[in-house]
């Protein structure tokens, strides 16, 4: 294995040296010969590339929907899981609370943290603090937040496993994504607009609420929905922290398994992998309506911005 | 004289205009709008400092669980130690070390050149109608969820390689691992590198075919050069994706504890090792589990560190 590795690399090492030894010894003819053909092929590669990318996705997507979408009917949707029967209903109730109360959390927070540092910090040390933070935090895998919410929110916390502490964790988790969003949205919003407000003599804040934010709504929006998509995708976070119990949840406090969880312990035990199709051609629809739908409102921002 | 008095006089109004100004301005600092604006300006500054305090208590606290238990079965033995046997209280993470380094690289070599060439397409070559279609393509290649590409490797890649190579895990391999990994870094290599591509310079790429180049050689000898830092960064992003990654790699991976020989041998990650074990560990061996945490943390600190300094010497 090792040994292949380092085979690999001497030959990338070696390229360049035997490249420039052909160029200084080769006629100029043949020199043009093989750039030529040197030129071909990369084309060749680039145009592979290019299907490669499509085609997987195709192959990816057009493969668990061909198998799943059959067993997807009402009753799939609407019954609770028994076994190897049954259907994802449990699955879809919790996978909403959590988005909907990781979303409660994370897009005031978001939106406020973006709103300072666009519109209030002065450059210098702490936006540079608070850039690096927000940096760290997009890098930081779903593992290490799944690891921190047992200890913290279900342990420290006593949250037990819950739908609250899953949601707590993934709104960590998404909150660099509604901060970022949210800046690129407030940026775009001309300066013209605050300045306009602020010599009708409208204060700092009324300008922010009154005037900034509804112009980035459209951004905003997108970014919100972004985050959507990545909380109902994410396993190793909630799977950690709200548990895997595929009950109806009564309250925000009992453990809940969303659906990819649920997909993830199908395939994982080799429960049902006619019911993992189906959950995954369920997940796919989800992901695909939500990309769908961030598009649409980015769009409306881009036309937005144009007009101005 | 005259001057002189005329002067004091009116340095007189001014401090009487001072006086006067003063008690006013006084009294609208106690106005409820500047109030509100401070208040607002705390709240603001208070969201901002929420995403500090979270890797603050996040570091410290994934620090505080796991350092200890890696202190108790000695740093070396930890990182170097080849054997995993938590029955036998003996915890060497080296298999997943190396596990998780080999199925990066492995998605690094499949996603790297494919990823670039393909936002290269993108960015160069691409009819407006094509990238209508190809946008949209690779934001939702990014939004699947990790879990269904996990599926996907398990229904089809692990058994075409068990059919072709075969190997110890009947298919369940560190190559399964890599090819799912290098599908999933696409998206993130493909995004950074066409904004990095699109914001070269048009004059360079003038330049260049002024001087006789072909399309093919200004590319890559002039566009992506000037694109560096671009292209660096979004490859760093994508090894951070791939080296954190947990669903996805346990589905396909076949995660034996075992320094993988072939290819076509099981693997197991660090990641992979958190997420199978913490269900039903106790005492020192959910420490060390936290412990894998910690190393996994520190790969990924020193790749943030990385691309703060690229991202620096951009811009």
């Amino acid at each position: 294995m090792l040994k292949w590795l380092v085979i690999i690399l001497v030959c990338i090492g070696l390229l360049k040296p035997i490249t420039s030894v052909l160029n200084n010894s080769l006629s100029v003819e043949t020199l043009n010969k093989i750039s030529k053909y040197k030129d071909m092929l990369l084309k060749v590669l680039i145009g592979i590339s290019a299907i490669f990318t499509c085609g997987i996705l195709i192959w990816i997507i057009g493969y668990i929907i061909i198998n799943g979408i059959g067993l997807v009917n009402i009753e799939f949707l609407t019954t609770a899981p028994f076994k190897d029967e049954g259907g994802v209903l449990p699955m879809i109730v919790s996978t909403l609370w959590i988005v909907l109360l990781a979303l409660i959390i994370s897009t005031p927070i978001g939106i406020g943290a973006a709103i300072y540092l666009n519109e209030y910090a002065k450059p210098g040390k702490i936006v540079n603090v608070i850039r690096f933070a927000i940096e760290s935090l997009a890098g930081i895998p779903s593992i290490i937040y799944g690891l921190f919410g047992l200890i913290f929110f279900v342990t420290i916390l006593k949250l037990s496993y819950s739908i609250l502490a899953g949601a707590i964790t993934v709104s960590i988790m998404v909150l660099p994504v509604i901060i970022r969003t949210t800046e690129e949205s407030l940026k775009t919003v001309p300066k013209s607009y605050r300045e306009g407000s602020l010599a009708l003599g409208a204060s700092k804040i009324r300008t922010v609420v009154k005037i900034v934010l509804p112009s980035a709504i459209p951004g905003i929006l997108s970014g919100v929905i972004l985050s959507i998509g990545r909380i109902v995708g994410e396993t190793a976070a909630i799977y950690m922290t709200a548990g895997m119990v595929p009950n109806m949840p009564q309250t925000i406090m009992n453990s809940g398994r969303t659906l990819s969880v649920h997909l993830y312990l199908l395939a994982k035990e080799g429960i049902s992998f006619e019911k993992a199709y189906a959950t995954a051609t369920v997940l796919i629809v989800i992901v695909a309506f939500i990309n769908f739908c961030a598009n649409k409102t980015a769009k409306f921002l881009n036309r937005n911005t144009v007009v101005k | 004289m005259n001057g002189n008095t005329l002067s004091g006089e009116i340095i007189q109004e001014n401090d009487i205009k001072e006086t006067e100004m003063k008690p006013k301005k006084d009294r609208k600092k106690i106005t409820a709008s500047d109030i509100y604006e401070i208040i607002a300006k705390i709240i603001f500054m208070m969201c901002a400092s929420v995403a500090v305090l979270g890797v603050v208590v996040i570091t410290v606290y994934i620090f505080a669980m796991g350092f200890p238990a890696i202190l108790e079965i000695g740093i070396v033995d930890f990182v170097a130690g080849q054997k995993w046997l938590p029955s036998a209280n003996i915890f060497g993470i080296l298999p997943m070390i190396i596990g998780s380094v080999y199925v990066t690289i492995g998605a690094v070599i499949i996603g790297v050149p494919v990823g670039i060439l393909t936002s290269v397409y993108m960015s160069e070559y691409a009819h407006k109608t094509v990238l209508k279609i190809l946008n949209p393509a690779v934001e939702l290649l990014a939004g699947i969820p990790s879990v269904v590409y996990g599926f996907f490797g398990l229904v089809v890649i692990v058994p075409i390689i068990n059919d072709t190579l075969g190997g110890k895990g009947a298919g369940s391999s560190l190559l399964a691992a890599a090819i799912i990994l290098g599908i999933m870094i696409l998206p993130t290599i493909i995004t950074t590198t066409k904004t990095a591509l699109a914001a070269v310079p048009k004059k360079y790429k003038e330049g260049a075919y002024a001087l006789g180049a072909t399309k093919v050689h200004t590319i890559f000898t002039v566009i992506i050069p000037a694109a560096k830092s671009g292209v660096f960064s979004g490859i760093v992003l994508g090894i951070g994706r791939a080296i954190g990654e947990t669903m996805a790699v346990i589905l396909v991976a076949g995660n034996s504890v075992i320094i993988p020989e072939a290819i076509t041998d099981p693997v197991r990650t660090m990641t992979a090792n958190i997420a199978i074990e913490m269900g039903y560990s106790m005492g020192l061996h959910q420490e060390a589990l936290f412990g894998t945490g910690v190393i996994l943390f520190i790969f990924i600190m020193c790749l943030n560190v990385v691309l703060h300094f690229i991202q620096k010497r951009e811009g």
